[in-house]
């Protein structure tokens, strides 16, 4: 009996079983889908959050204010208020800082609801820097972004982000105009050009205004939220943290051996700390498909022994014209495998249709997800299929071959 | 040379420390092209015999000879060899798979003799079925076969393999009278081309119909004799003397 005659004879015992069949298949299903999804969209995050830091440059250095606990993010990333950081912390890292750093911007954040007219959206507003435009790389595609001078004047100017724009002013030229927000009147002066989602946050949806305007007379603050510097190379990053460091401590009369009160953090520690998460995750979701196809595999083996039990009499008669050891050896092990083989194929199928679904759903959201499938996951998911049929395989089919065909003849 | 020689042949079954002495000595030999009937009470020891005798069971101690080689000592899959080319075996209760055809049930034995290609099977085991006078039943499931019928299958299986001797365990069994004797008149015809076959039956009238009558009781050879008036049986399912 050869093995294009098994199996067939196991597709036949698989047709005449469909439930039983489809039922011993699920774990493997589950199993190899997962690990098709976790593949597909392990690669898929991954490339995500790189174009997500990439768009913002990877020449550049946050500051974020308080002390990092154990190399980890700062307590201000969850939300912490610190107030460590002051604007004028920035303007003597602009002054004194290496010839390396090209520029810094800084932040202060909040969101109110804002009218204009019948439309109302409730949205974010920064307070930043007139050197912004440079720091983030992005352009004012309607009128102008605010100066020097309105930054450090308290000017009552504002900027649109194209979707807040879009949202208020529909068709209209919003420039000239007023909105208001947190009861005070702004000017608005311009609108950014469309930038999409980057650093995970929507870049469109967003009101610009001078950072001293909003400490003073929105935020009623007079710390700052996030320093960003941008570094002419790539290569000069360290050497920026490091005139970064010096400039800070000093100005914030730090001891020598005491800790820093501020984070800086650059766009590859950025990167390394989101691939540490996503190489967690891809862990987690591997032990999970790992445990489903152990679990599925014990399913395989218990429906086989059921199956060598079932047969017995079959066994017992295969033996008495001659079958060997091997051949029934053979004969089951290439069932289970066959079993496994088409929950693995079902598995493959659904995770592609599951990864193609979730690209869309990404994509949709507005993020910038490739759709990886490789014919590795694939390869990868047929192989471990049929490897778990036969490992799982084994027990029952030794057991089949280990039949005595007199006893298996009589067997009831 | 026998075909079968035998010497002083026992076998016991150990449980739990009874021992259960089911053949306790038997010597005989059969030649080529003869017609056996062993014959006897359940519990005579018959069953082991032909289980013995068609390599399907070892022995406990004695000596068994088949054309003239020591086959006591083969191992598993050596008696496997045994029986896929040597013999063949037609069972009370049929034993067909019923998920496959007729014509499956028939090519199953040669589907362990890998000299024997798939057109080969294929041919030998519809000459067969013709032969056994169900040529138009090739391809329809046990279930769909009436009780006779079912037994010419697994005759038709028993002979695939061109084997040395037909083992037959109480081949009527489960059949009334007139196809049983339809099967009889088959093994008859089997034995007259130079088939030799072995019979095991309990029924003395059954056993009539071979040549040769070796009876078995309590484990040990009680008669041993040539059948003085043999009964013949006509594809009808007539008796005729």
């Amino acid at each position: 009996m050869d093995i294009r005659e098994n199996i067939s004879s196991s597709l036949t015992m698989i047709k005449r079983n469909k439930m039983r069949s489809f039922l011993t298949m699920l774990g493997i299903i589950i199993g190899i889908m997962a690990v098709i999804v976790v593949m597909s969209v392990g690669e898929g995050a991954e490339s995500l959050i790189l174009n997500q830091v990439k768009s913002m440059g990877s020449n550049l250095v946050g500051v974020m204010p308080g002390a990092s606990e154990d190399d980890g993010p700062p307590a201000s990333v969850l939300g912490i208020v610190n107030t460590s950081l002051k604007y004028r912390d920035g303007e003597e890292i602009n002054k004194k800082g290496c010839d390396c750093i090209q520029a810094i911007t800084m932040y202060v954040n909040g969101n109110d609801v804002i009218n204009v007219a019948d439309n109302k959206i409730s949205t974010n507003f920064s307070g930043t820097t007139a050197s912004y435009i440079e720091v983030e790389d992005t352009e004012v595609g309607e009128g102008r972004f605010f100066t020097k001078e309105e930054e450090k004047g308290v000017a009552k100017v504002a900027v649109l982000g194209s979707e807040v724009k879009e949202k208020l002013f529909g068709d209209q030229d919003p420039i000239g105009r007023r909105i208001r927000i947190k009861k005070t009147n702004f000017l608005i002066i311009g609108v950014m050009k469309e930038r999409g989602i980057s650093g995970f946050q929507n870049q469109d949806d967003q009101i610009f205004v001078p950072i001293s305007t909003a400490q003073k007379l929105l935020l009623g603050i007079d710390h700052i939220s996030l320093i960003r510097a941008k570094i002419d190379n790539d290569k000069n990053v360290d050497k920026a943290i490091d005139s970064i460091t010096w400039i800070l401590r000093d100005k914030h009369n730090i001891d020598m051996g005491d800790k820093d009160d501020f984070t800086i953090a650059s766009m590859s520690q950025g990167l390394e700390a989101l691939g540490s998460i996503t190489k967690a995750l891809r862990l987690f979701l591997v032990s999970v498909a790992a445990i489903a196809l152990v679990v599925g595999g014990f399913g395989i083996m218990n429906i086989m022994l059921a199956s060598v039990q079932e047969r017995t009499r079959e066994i017992g008669l295969r033996k008495a014209v001659g079958a060997k050891k091997y051949h029934i050896t053979m004969q089951f092990m290439i069932e289970s495998s066959v079993i496994t083989f088409m929950g693995g194929m079902i598995g493959v199928v659904l995770g592609i249709l599951i990864s193609i679904l979730t690209a869309k759903i990404v994509q949709a959201l507005g993020y910038d997800w490739d759709l990886v499938i490789t014919p590795f996951s694939i390869l990868l998911g047929t192989g471990v299929s049929i490897g778990i049929g036969l490992v799982f395989g084994i027990i029952p089919a030794r057991r089949a071959s280990r039949l005595d065909p007199i006893e298996a003849l009589s067997y009831e | 040379m026998s075909l079968i020689q035998i010497k002083d042949l026992k076998r016991e079954f150990a449980n739990d420390e009874v021992v259960t002495k089911v053949l306790k000595g038997v010597s005989f030999e059969i030649d080529k092209g003869e017609f056996v009937s062993i014959m006897g009470p359940s519990g005579s020891g018959k069953s082991t015999l032909m289980h013995i005798l068609g390599f399907l069971d070892k022995l406990s101690s004695g000596t068994f000879h088949f054309e003239g080689e020591d086959v006591s000592t083969l191992e598993d899959d050596e008696l496997a060899s045994m029986r896929s080319t040597k013999i063949g075996f037609v069972f009370q209760a049929f034993n067909l798979l019923n998920r496959a055809s007729a014509l499956e049930n028939v090519m199953l034995p040669l589907l362990y003799n890998k000299e024997i290609d798939k057109k080969e099977r294929l041919k030998r085991a519809t000459d067969l079925l013709e032969s056994v006078g169900l040529g138009h039943r090739l391809h329809h499931s046990p279930n769909k076969l009436s009780g006779g019928e079912k037994q010419r299958v697994a005759i038709a299986r028993a002979l695939v393999n061109n084997p040395e001797v037909v083992f037959a365990d109480e081949p009527t069994g489960n059949l009334d009278s007139k196809s049983g004797l339809a099967v009889m008149k088959i093994l008859q015809d089997l034995n007259e081309k130079g088939n030799t076959v072995i019979l095991v039956t309990h029924e003395k009238y059954t056993a009539e119909h071979a040549k040769r009558i070796i009876k078995l009781k309590d484990g040990e050879i009680v008669e041993d004799k040539e059948v003085t008036e043999r009964q013949w049986a006509n594809t009808n399912g007539e008796l005729t003397k």
